[in-house]
C-alpha cells in the first residue's frame, strides 16, 4: 500500500470517530501545549532576569562594609566603620583589574516637595556612580566632583520619587526638602524597573553627593559600600580577589581573623539566578513530559480498542492480499496522524496560552524554535512509541479468526 | 436445455486441463484443541480445472471450511501438498500467500464483509490499494467491475443503502477486481432470500461461462445444483464427488419464480 493510500485511509478511519480521535488526541494537545508554555514562560523569564541583571552591570562588583563579631556578639551587616573614602582610591589605584569604584552610604529619610512627601533611601555618592551603574539621565544632569567635596545640598532623583513629588512637572532646578536641608534638584535618572534578586524598586532613591550625606544628614565618616566595575565580566572575578587582599592588608586584619567587609559579585548573582531559572525549567519540563507520556498511554488505548472493534475489517484486508506490513504501517500512520494533529493543535494552545500568561501577568515569553521542533518530534515519537504495540498486534491477527470474529 | 459451457473452448483451455489448476495431494490439517488434537482433513486428494465449477458440501465440521481456507492460502496443511496453477503454496512466506490472495484468488463470504461507511466503488477498489495500481486505474476498475455485476449505478451508496443481495454483489465485484484465477465462495448465499440466491448464482454462472473457475461451499443442495461438480465433505475426507449431470440455468428458473414485492 503506497504511503498517500494509506494517509487517506487513517483520516478517514479517524474521521469517522470524531469524538473519540480528538479525545485521544486531548492528552496530546495538553502534553505539547505546557511544553512549549513552560518553555517559553521559562525562557522569558530568564532572558528577563539577564536583561535586569546586565542593566546592573554585570561586571560589578559590590563591597560592602561588614560585620564584626566583638566579644562574642555578632553584629549585623554594615556595621563596620573601617571602609573609608581612601579604600575606595586605594581600589582603583592598585587593583589592575577593576576600571572604576564609586564609594556611597545611604539612609532613609523623608522627603517633601510642594504639599507632596515621600519616604525614600537617599544615596551619597560620587559622580562616577551613575557610569559603574551604566545609569542614563532622563533629563539634567549629575553633580559634579566639586559638589563632594563642597558637600554641595544637589540631588538627582530616582524615576518613582519624581513621579510622587513632581507628577508631570520638570523638577530640573526646584528645591526639595530631605529631613530639614533643602536640596537642588539638578537631574532625573531614567527608569531601572525592579531589582533581581530582592525584588526593590530601584528608581525610589534620591541620590546626592557622598560628603553631603555623610555629614550633613548622617554624621558618619566612614562607608556603607563601594561600587566597584571591573575591565571585563571576566575579569571580576579577579578583581574580587584583588580587593579582598588589599582591603584586609589596608584594614591590617590578621590572616587568622575574618573579614571586615563583604565583597560580591555580580556575575555571581547572574549565573545564581540563570541557574534557578534552568532548574525550574527542568522541573516544569519533567511535568509537561509526564502529560505528554500519558497522552501517548491514551493513544496506545484507544489505538488497541480500534483494533479490537476492526478485527473484522483487517481480516478483510489480509484476505484480499494485505501483508502485515500493509496492516502495521495502517495502523501507525493512524497512531502517526493522530499525534501529528494533536501536537499541532498543541503547539498552537501552547503558544496562545504563554501569550495570554505574558499579557496576563506582564511576564515577558520568548518560544524558542527548538521547542516546538522538540515538541513536534516528542508527539510523534510518542504516538508512534504508543502506536507501534497495537499496529503489530493487528498485523498479527489470524486472517481466518479475524473474517469470524463478531 | 442448454449446458452452460464455457464461451471460450480454445485450444489454451485444453492445455490447461493436461496441469489443473489447483491440484491437492493427501492434505491433512490437525488443530491443537486444548488438550485433544483435531484431525480437521484426514487426506484429501482433488484436482480442480481451470473452468470448472464446484460445490463443496457437507456436514458443519466435516472439514469442508478448513479445506476452503487452505484452498484460499489463508491456511496451510499440516503435511501433504497443494500445487495452484503449478505452485508448490505450501512452500511460501506468508508475504507471499498475500500476494498470491491479492492476485490469483478471489472471494466470497456469508457475511458479505463489506466495510461499513465506505462505497461501494471503495470497497470494491480494496485488494488494489494492495497491488500497486495507480488512483485512475482502480476506479475505473472498480467501476467496470461494479458494472459487471450490474451495480453500475450503486457505485456511491453505502453498505447500509443497499439489499443483501446488492451487497453481495458488490463483495462478488471486489473478488473479481484483480482478475483472479480462481473465485472462493464461502456460503455465499447463506444469508440470502432465495430468489436473490439464485440471482447471485445467475451471476456465478455467467463468471464461469466466461472461464472463471469457481469453487464454492454451501449447505443447500438447490444451489449445488447451479454448478458443474458437487464434493462432499465427511470427516475429514471426501465422501463424493461427482459430476452434476444437469446443471440448472439460474436465468431459466429466475423467469418461474415469484418476484417478491415489499
Amino acid at each position: 500500500m503506497d504511503l498517500s493510500s494509506a494517509l487517506v485511509l487513517a483520516l478517514r478511519a479517524l474521521g469517522r470517530n470524531k469524538m473519540r480521535s480528538s479525545l485521544t488526541m486531548l492528552g496530546l494537545i495538553i502534553g505539547v501545549g505546557a511544553v512549549i508554555a513552560v518553555i517559553g514562560i521559562g525562557e522569558g523569564a530568564a532572558t528577563k532576569a539577564q536583561e535586569q541583571l546586565a542593566a546592573l552591570g554585570s561586571n560589578m562588583l559590590f563591597v560592602g562594609s561588614g560585620s564584626v563579631n566583638r566579644y562574642g556578639l555578632h553584629v549585623g551587616s554594615f556595621q563596620t566603620k573601617t571602609l573609608v573614602l581612601a579604600d575606595a582610591r586605594a581600589i582603583v589605584r592598585e587593583c589592575p583589574s577593576v576600571s572604576a569604584a564609586a564609594a556611597g552610604t545611604g539612609t532613609g529619610q523623608q522627603v517633601v516637595f510642594g504639599n507632596e512627601n515621600w519616604a525614600t533611601q537617599i544615596t551619597g555618592t560620587e559622580p562616577q556612580y551613575f557610569q559603574v551603574r551604566n545609569w542614563p539621565f532622563a533629563s539634567g544632569t549629575s553633580f559634579s566632583d566639586d559638589d563632594v567635596t563642597q558637600a554641595a545640598t544637589v540631588a538627582v532623583l530616582g524615576d518613582t520619587v519624581r513621579k510622587y513629588l513632581f507628577g508631570s512637572r520638570n523638577p530640573i532646578g526646584e528645591t526639595i526638602r530631605i529631613g530639614t536641608l533643602p536640596f537642588k534638584v539638578v537631574g532625573v535618572l531614567t527608569p531601572k524597573g525592579t531589582s533581581p534578586g530582592s525584588g526593590q524598586d530601584q528608581d525610589d532613591v534620591i541620590i546626592a553627593p557622598l560628603t553631603t550625606v555623610q555629614k550633613k544628614l548622617l554624621g558618619q565618616e566612614w562607608l556603607r559600600w563601594i561600587m566597584v566595575s571591573a575591565v571585563s565580566r571576566q575579569a571580576s572575578y579577579v578583581a574580587q580577589q584583588q580587593i579582598e587582599s588589599l582591603l584586609r592588608d589596608r584594614h591590617k586584619i590578621r590572616s587568622s581573623d575574618p573579614d571586615d567587609f563583604v565583597v560580591r559579585n555580580m556575575a555571581d548573582m547572574a549565573d545564581a539566578a540563570a541557574e534557578q531559572g534552568t532548574v525550574m525549567t527542568v522541573l516544569l519540563t519533567i511535568v509537561a513530559s509526564i502529560a505528554l507520556l500519558v497522552g501517548g498511554i491514551g493513544i496506545m488505548n484507544i489505538m488497541l480498542v480500534s483494533v479490537t472493534e476492526r478485527t473484522r475489517e483487517i481480516g478483510v484486508r489480509m484476505a484480499v492480499g494485505a501483508t502485515e506490513d500493509d496492516v502495521r504501517l495502517q495502523f501507525l500512520i493512524e497512531a502517526l496522524v493522530l499525534g501529528l494533529i494533536g501536537g499541532t493543535i498543541g503547539i498552537v494552545f501552547g503558544v496562545t496560552s504563554s501569550l495570554a500568561v505574558s499579557q496576563g501577568l506582564g511576564w515577558p515569553i520568548r518560544i524558542p524554535l527548538y521547542a516546538i521542533a522538540v515538541s513536534t518530534i516528542f508527539a510523534i515519537a510518542i504516538a508512534l512509541f504508543f502506536g507501534f504495540y497495537p499496529a503489530r498486534r493487528a498485523s498479527q491477527l489470524n486472517p481466518i479468526e479475524a473474517l469470524r470474529y463478531e | 436445455m442448454a449446458i452452460v459451457t464455457p464461451a471460450t473452448t480454445t485450444n489454451a483451455a485444453v492445455t490447461i486441463r493436461s496441469t489443473p489448476l489447483v491440484e491437492v495431494h493427501d492434505i491433512r490439517k490437525n488443530y491443537q484443541l486444548g488438550e485433544t488434537e483435531v484431525h480437521a482433513l484426514r487426506g484429501v486428494t482433488v484436482s480442480i480445472h481451470a473452468g470448472d465449477f464446484v460445490a463443496i458440501m457437507g456436514a458443519s465440521g466435516s472439514g469442508k471450511s478448513t479445506f476452503m481456507n487452505i484452498l484460499g492460502c489463508l491456511d496451510k496443511p499440516t503435511s501433504g501438498q497443494y500445487l495452484l496453477e503449478g505452485t508448490d503454496v505450501s512452500a511460501l512466506t506468508k508475504k507471499e500467500l498475500a500476494r498470491i490472495r491479492n492476485q490469483r484468488i478471489g472471494f466470497v463470504f456469508q457475511g458479505f464483509n463489506l466495510l461499513g461507511r465506505t462505497t461501494a466503488l471503495e470497497n470494491t477498489e480494496l485488494p488494489m490499494l494492495y497491488s500497486k495500481t495507480n488512483k485512475n486505474d482502480r476506479e475505473r476498475r472498480a467501476r467496470e467491475a461494479l458494472v459487471q455485476v450490474g451495480l453500475g449505478d450503486r457505485a456511491d451508496h453505502f453498505p447500509s443503502q443497499l439489499s443483501g443481495g446488492q451487497q453481495q454483489r458488490v463483495a462478488i465485484a471486489r473478488a473479481l477486481v484483480n482478475q483472479p484465477r480462481i473465485l472462493l465462495a464461502d456460503e455465499p448465499t447463506g444469508n440470502l432470500d432465495s430468489r436473490t440466491s439464485v440471482e447471485v448464482m445467475e451471476i456465478f454462472q455467467g463468471l464461469n461461462a466466461k472461464g472463471l473457475t469457481i469453487v464454492l461451499v454451501t449447505h443447500e443442495p438447490d444451489i449445488a445444483q447451479f454448478t458443474k461438480r458437487e464434493i462432499v465433505f465427511r470427516d475429514g475426507q471426501i465422501k463424493r464427488d461427482d459430476v452434476v449431470e444437469i446443471p440448472h440455468v439460474a436465468s431459466e428458473v429466475l423467469k418461474n419464480m415469484p418476484t417478491i414485492k415489499d
